[in-house]
């Protein structure tokens, strides 16, 4: 077992597990939007951040990633850590004001104003859906493409995928479009927990633009787009 | 001819050297990359064509060279044995050449250095003050050799180093000897190279691997490319001594595509070296076997990030990963990993050659031997300098770079590509040393150093660099991807006159939580362009938010032109090149500036010849 601290409290945690896995072992809150339990962890949202070290080495680590380790001491609510997580929910904010995850998160941080143009976009690539594509649905349907400010998820070349089964786990697992419902079928949503059903990589959802659509996943189209025509 | 052991390298050597002292006359020509875009390459076979027609095959070889590093002066020719330097040489210049200063032993005046402090011509290519300053223990090799050539490379002293690493050193005695050397990375972070060696060599795993980063990516720089076009060699042979001192059986080059003399030169020397049995099994007789790869990279800034690098090299997105693991317990496969930037290699040659005590001398307490800068910008003698640490900048941009153009006055100094930062004209007596450097706000940087006039507005400098960050990021982090985007929405907000105050204190707070909250390099320093401007140059964010001004006349929404009646002479060339059609007036009558049409594009400016338009 390995020993060290969470603000102050003394904490045992097996090895191979992370500062993020013992903390919600402890019952400690931190809030994430890139990662999952079965997941490989991706460290992209940065709102897990928490800080390490003393004096001027003192730095901050995502704690998804971070593996626990012999007398570290973590603090997960320093003014440092509140300060960079409140940043990175406002530029959240920013990109996909929409979403209600994100807009739960401002409130429990006390963000109330954004001080940036809002862009209203659907995802904040923290690529849960690629993963969950690739090491769970072993499909590698979709993935990153471009990078910097015109980084997307698509599938290769922005056409139908072979590969992609429409299983719909890409959908059940986005965290930012929770309560963004635009499907007119709601009752027929995979995931079946939430109402919203459209995709990050859909943008349209009228010209059911989807790379799902010609089959029938049935989340966000009510007819089948062959008859349409 | 396979080598098998160091004294058969050492004969070798001999039989070359031998070969080429019989007296011939030799004219190097520069073929890198900045004189073939002068047209090297036509020079290099006028020059053979030339030496063919006259007779001269048995007295005159011609080699194309690697660069010497005075792109300003290309093409440049040197004559051996005399050393005699030419200048701005074209294709029409070839037969005077040979008639006159190679048989007649004449000099041509025309293409002679001048030195314009002295006012007299510079004869040999030592006495050039641009070379002078400099202390060229790197570069100073590709100005003699053919780069194709291994023979050129042996013959100058190549792969002794590595014969005697071979042949009577335990790897931990090499780890000791950089250790002791002080030699520290020159990729920018300055991670002392001894001490990561070490880490790799300790480090559990059946297979290791060492890497060439030559990925290099910020704007205005071309050190590491001029070495690995022009010195391939040394790089190779610094990468086996480490791989040997680490215990790596494999090595790999990662050079971007857009390089494709340094792709080709590379290959070219690996080809070479295995020929000779200095790549493969057993190397030079010993137990060492060890191989290289060159892998290119598709030009992704972010791929000279380590992690990204490697990911890049075993075939997949260009993306960091988050450390720990570190490269030398995790790397490429899951194997320890030792990555050094291309300088660092050619620095271990040296070190193992002449010792750790001597190369310890040169330089600063922190900061050991020579760093190479690609000197660029608002200067006179642009190209490639190489000095000891602890030179001061002022004393790169005055001394060797011979002053700001037109007489213009110094304003700041980036250093360190994008994420290094601006240091002012009244700090440019700062020395060159990683940690001086970084208390500045700036940063060594692989050696880029970008010197900007007085007529570079540093809020839009720190624009551009902000948009070559947001190009470039992976777009992995949200404090990176989407910080470095609103960072530049703000300031280009203020360079459009629609800044106000509370932007500056939006643009420090965005700027601390990239830098702190970010997962690699690339988003933890793309704030200091921003942050070092904003430090120093706070006063021209006022000017551009307050008086809605820009002080260095650069952004378009905050100038106008007008045409000063006095002045003008009614010449009409300002009117005719006019894109848009903004200035009318009569012929010999001063002319008027429309500012409703006026697009800002600076043409009448430029045009004019008796300075009647005013920028303000």
């Amino acid at each position: 077992m390995i020993k060290f601290t969470i603000d102050g409290l003394e904490v045992q945690a097996e090895e191979g597990t992370t500062i993020l896995d013992t903390c919600r072992f402890y019952g400690i809150d931190i809030p994430t939007l890139c990662h999952d339990e079965g997941l490989t962890a991706y460290g992209g949202c940065r709102l897990c951040v928490v800080e390490i070290g003393e004096g001027p080495s003192a730095k901050l680590v995502t704690s998804c990633t971070y593996p626990a380790t012999e007398g570290l001491k973590v603090r997960t609510h320093s003014r440092r850590v509140v300060k960079a997580r409140r940043v990175v929910i406002e530029l959240m904010l920013a990109r996909c004001s929409s979403s209600k995850t994100i807009q739960d998160l401002a409130s429990k941080y006390d963000v109330h104003k954004v001080r940036f143009k809002l862009k209203n976009e659907n995802c904040i690539l923290c690529g849960l859906c690629v993963r969950i594509c690739e090491e769970q649905m072993m499909a590698g349907a979709i993935g990153f493409v471009d990078r910097g400010k015109g980084m997307k998820i698509s599938t290769p070349f922005d056409i139908k995928s072979d590969v992609c089964r429409t299983c719909g786990a890409c959908m059940y697992i986005c965290p930012a479009c929770n309560a963004r419902c635009q499907g007119p079928n709601e009752g027929s949503a995979t995931c079946g927990s939430c109402v919203t059903m459209t995709p990050t990589c859909l943008d349209h959802y009228d010209d059911a633009q989807c790379f799902m659509s010609e089959t029938s996943c049935g989340t966000c189209v009510r007819e089948d787009p062959k008859k349409k025509v | 001819m396979k080598l098998k052991n160091a004294e058969e390298l050492r004969k070798l050597r001999e039989s070359i050297k031998k070969e080429s002292s019989k007296g011939k006359k030799l004219i190097t020509v520069c073929s890198g990359t900045g004189c073939r875009a002068y047209g090297c390459e036509d020079l290099i076979s006028a020059f053979k064509q030339e030496v063919e027609k006259s007779g001269l095959k048995n007295e005159v070889e011609v080699k194309a060279t690697g660069c010497p590093g005075f792109c300003e002066r290309g093409n440049i020719v040197v004559i051996y044995p005399e050393g005699i330097f030419y200048q701005r040489v074209k294709k029409s210049h070839v037969p005077d050449i040979l008639k006159k200063t190679v048989v007649g032993k004449q000099l041509i005046d025309e293409l002679l250095f001048l030195d314009e402090e002295t006012g007299k011509k510079v004869t040999y290519e030592k006495d050039v003050p641009f070379y002078k300053k400099q202390m060229r223990l790197l570069l100073g090799a590709n100005a003699l050799i053919d780069p194709t050539k291994i023979e050129d490379y042996i013959a100058l002293g190549g792969y002794s180093a590595l014969g005697k690493v071979l042949s009577g050193m335990k790897p931990d005695e090499v780890i000791a000897e950089v250790k002791a050397a002080g030699l520290r990375g020159r990729g920018g972070a300055g991670f002392p190279t001894g001490m990561k060696w070490e880490i790799t060599r300790k480090a559990k795993g059946d297979q290791k691997f060492v890497v060439v980063n030559a990925d290099e990516g910020d704007p205005g720089a071309f050190m590491d490319r001029s070495l690995l076009e022009g010195n391939p060699h040394s790089i190779l042979e610094g990468l086996m001594i480490g791989a040997y001192a680490i215990g790596a059986s494999r090595g790999f080059v990662y050079v971007r595509n857009e390089y494709p003399l340094a792709v080709q030169n590379v290959i070219i020397a690996t080809e070479e070296a295995r020929k000779h049995g200095l790549l493969g099994k057993n190397i030079l007789g010993s137990d060492f076997s060890f191989d290289i790869d060159i892998v290119r990279g598709a030009g992704a800034f972010v791929c000279g990030e380590e992690t990204a690098l490697m990911a890049s090299i075993e075939g997949r997105r260009g993306v960091p990963r988050q450390r720990p693991p570190f490269p030398s317990d995790s790397g490429i496969l899951g194997k320890p990993t030792n990555i050094n930037n291309v300088e660092t290699w050619a620095n271990v040659p040296l070190i193992i050659e002449k010792g750790s005590g001597w190369y310890s001398k040169i330089g600063t307490k922190g900061s050991k031997g020579t760093k190479i800068f690609s000197l660029v910008g608002k200067i006179n003698n642009t190209g490639l300098v190489e000095v000891p640490m602890g030179v001061t900048l002022s004393d790169i941009v005055f001394g060797i770079g011979g002053g700001i153009p037109k007489g213009k006055e110094l304003k700041a100094i980036q250093i360190g590509g994008p994420s290094g930062g601006c240091i002012p004209k009244s700090q440019a007596n700062v020395p060159i040393d990683y940690d001086e450097l970084k208390k500045l706000g700036g940063m060594m940087g692989s050696g880029g150093l970008v010197v900007m006039d007085e007529d570079t507005c540093m809020v839009d400098v720190a624009k551009y660099f902000l948009e070559f960050l947001l190009e470039e990021s992976c777009g992995k982090c949200t404090t990176c991807r989407d910080g470095i985007e609103r960072m530049l929405e703000i300031v280009t907000r203020i360079t459009e006159g629609k800044g106000t105050m509370e932007d500056i204190d939006t643009l420090n707070e965005l700027a601390e939580v990239v830098r702190d909250a970010s997962m690699c390099g690339l988003g933890q320093t793309s704030p200091n362009p921003v942050l070092s401007t904003l430090r120093y140059f706070k006063d021209e964010y006022m000017a551009h938010i307050k008086d809605k001004k820009c002080p260095g006349k650069v952004c378009k929404a905050l100038i106008t032109y007008t045409i000063l009646d006095d002045k003008c002479t009614g010449c009409g060339a300002c009117k005719q090149r006019c894109p848009q059609g903004a200035i009318s007036g009569d012929k010999k009558k001063p002319h008027k500036i429309d500012p409703k049409k006026c697009i800002r594009c600076d043409v009448c400016y430029t045009t004019c010849k008796f300075h009647a338009i005013k920028k303000e």
